[in-house]
């Protein structure tokens, strides 16, 4: 298992753009795509944190727009793949068509992890058309690995051509992680990929499990950069492979510039573990809701722990602000649920 | 007299939608129909001793003298099969998918204008749950630029069909949204949550708006959740308006009366009882 392939799959410009509500430029997007094929990266992601179609007002408006944004990527990425992130009913199939129209090389349909029916149509939609299609499973901690494997299966018969396990909330440990990804490995004979968060430090050996275990695709961001405490950081990720002996397109070497690149024009901050961040990794809550949790804490004047407390009673899954906004606002006038 | 009223389409839509036939004083329900053999719905329909077939559309067909309105809750593609038969007779169908072949219709807005429509269309959920309140701030304000609604429903109550319809269902909504409020842009976003225990229906709207009227805005939100609270009891604010500059925000909760999912499925209920009030209204004067 150890000599096998791994295709790095950089989020930098997806996941990461939570971290700066969805405010990537288009000078970012450009010159760090340009650096990132240079350095040998396998698939560059792009857009909106929760995908194409999602800038919104629930959702934060993105200073690009996705077909701008997707224009400028495939221009730079000459060697890597072009990827996208797309969520049925948060994004629409006329957009998935504009993302075919600008040349995007990978389709990666998400769901929460218990809700995977949702993909069929677009995964099939896609697969239609002959293009590449992932599966993806959110928060992928609120389902044990039977439960995983069935949901995968379906994605996989509708014509997913790898899947993607998320660890949205960056709950994981690595037991899970590897109990999961050999699951979904041994059980459907497709690609996997692993995609980690740093809640509770574990970000890199979740990732690493993760490949040991069969995954193939790792996801990863520049620096970790993201939201909270960001992701699986990309400059260690491949390091610790490099030292294990996989097999990968990208060099620890050749991530160096990116590195610095990024420090100095894109992340305004390193990401760190904050109490915060390790409030919403113990509780299970989605990491993008850090940074939204404590605006919402200091605009209402409320208590930040009891915010997280509350949210998590109620089992958020992703892309549910506004329930955010509501129990914040229940909070401060001191109603009891 | 009473009306009688044929249901295709045995999901969670069409089984809430037989409980609430059976139980209304204006409708008869004649026939419970839908493809398969094994379905729940069918099985449920048999022990309230309705008439029930696994022939769908064609049953109906050679039926097709025997009921007066027809509620299609199938599917959007299934929709548009199902209404080249019911055309070809004249046939009065209330459409449940986000098919919106005729006329879209939210009740409190637009049920006196549809009278002689033969082709009746709900929409979708998030639709019925949201297009009240854009109308309000419509009235409320002199121009709608942008309008957003976001919904969320449990796991549970949400079927099949809405989970295969997805696209369908925000575009149709979206289409919805622009033609009541004459808003050059709209966004629906649609969240399937499986929380336990079940989250009730909750949908968020997000409108930018040129000059605010705030007594207006709270006196035609007011007004106009007391309307949909005739047909859904269960129709209440989640959030009042927030207004800041331009920009307003607000939420509502649908609760359901629990006729065959828990009351949390708030969603059947406002497309179901819009179709159950559309049908009442038109029992004395069908054509």
């Amino acid at each position: 298992m150890q000599n096998h392939a791994i295709k790095i799959s950089d989020c930098s410009l997806r996941d990461g753009n939570h971290a700066i509500k969805h405010q990537l430029t288009i000078d970012q997007i450009s010159a760090y795509c340009e650096k990132a094929d240079q350095a040998g990266l396998d698939i560059i992601e792009v857009g909106h944190g929760y995908g194409i179609g999602a800038s919104s007002s629930a959702f934060g408006i993105a200073k690009v727009d996705d077909k701008t944004m997707l224009s400028i990527a495939r221009e730079k990425c000459k060697n890597a793949q072009l990827g996208i992130h797309f969520v049925p009913g948060v994004g629409k199939h006329s957009e998935l068509d504009m993302a075919i129209d600008m040349g995007v090389d990978v389709f990666r349909i998400a769901s929460h992890c218990t809700e995977s029916n949702i993909t069929y149509k677009s995964i099939n939609y896609l697969k239609e058309q002959h293009k590449n299609v992932f599966g993806v499973l959110i928060m992928s901690h609120m389902a044990d690995a039977t439960r995983l494997l069935e949901e995968a299966s379906g994605m996989k018969a509708a014509g997913a051509d790898g899947i993607i396990l998320m660890d949205s909330a960056g709950y994981s440990t690595p037991d899970m992680v590897g109990e999961k990804v050999s699951t979904l490995v041994n059980g459907l004979g497709i690609t996997i990929g692993y995609h980690a968060h740093n809640n509770l430090g574990l970000a890199v050996a979740n990732s690493i499990e993760a490949a040991k275990s069969g995954a193939t695709v790792i996801d990863a961001t520049i620096k970790g950069f993201g939201a909270g405490s960001g992701n699986t950081q990309l400059e260690a990720v491949v390091a610790v492979f490099e030292r294990f002996g996989y097999k990968m397109n990208v060099k620890f070497k050749d991530l160096i510039n990116l590195s610095l690149y990024a420090e100095n024009n894109i992340t305004s901050r390193t990401p760190d573990i904050k109490a915060i961040n390790i409030m919403t990794g113990m509780h299970g809550l989605f990491t993008g809701y850090g940074t939204y949790i404590q605006k919402i804490s200091s605009d209402f004047d409320i208590d930040i722990f009891e915010l997280c407390e509350r949210l998590a009673a109620r089992k958020l899954v992703a892309s549910q602000e506004d329930i955010i906004i509501e129990e914040a606002t229940k909070l401060s006038k001191k109603q009891l649920t | 007299m009473l009306r009688k009223v044929a249901i295709i389409g045995t999901g969670s839509i069409g089984i809430d939608l037989m409980y609430k036939t059976i139980k209304s004083k204006k409708l008869d329900l004649s026939f419970f129909v839908g493809r398969r053999v094994d379905s729940p719905g069918i099985q449920e329909a048999n022990k309230n001793g309705i008439t029930t077939s696994s022939q769908g559309v064609d049953f109906l067909e050679k039926h097709i003298n025997d009921f007066d309105i027809v509620f299609d809750a199938t599917s959007a593609d299934a929709h548009v099969e199902n209404d080249k038969i019911f055309k070809k007779y004249n046939k009065l169908i209330i459409d449940l998918t986000p098919a919106k072949i005729g006329e879209l219709c939210v009740p409190v807005i637009n049920i006196n204008s549809l009278k002689q429509s033969r082709n009746i269309n709900l929409i979708t959920c998030g639709g019925q749950a949201s297009l009240p309140l854009a109308y309000a701030i419509k009235k409320s304000c002199e121009e709608i630029e942008y309008i957003e609604v976001i919904s969320s429903i449990s796991s549970d109550s949400a079927g099949i069909a809405t989970r295969k319809n997805l696209d369908e269902y925000i575009t149709t909504t979206e289409f919805a949204l622009k033609k009541f409020t004459n808003s050059k842009s709209a966004k629906a976003i649609l969240n399937i949550n499986p929380a336990m225990p079940q989250v009730c229906m909750q949908t968020t709207l997000y409108a930018h708006c040129k000059k605010i009227n705030n007594d207006a805005l709270e006196k035609n939100i007011s007004a106009i959740i007391n309307m949909v609270k005739q047909y859904v009891p269960g129709y209440q604010l989640a959030l009042e308006p927030i207004v800041q500059s331009d920009k307003i925000t607000l939420a509502v909760q649908v609760y359901g009366s629990g006729d065959y999912l828990p009351k949390h499925a708030g969603n059947l209920d406002i497309i179901n009882s819009a179709a159950i009030s559309i049908a009442e209204s038109r029992s004395t004067n069908i054509v």
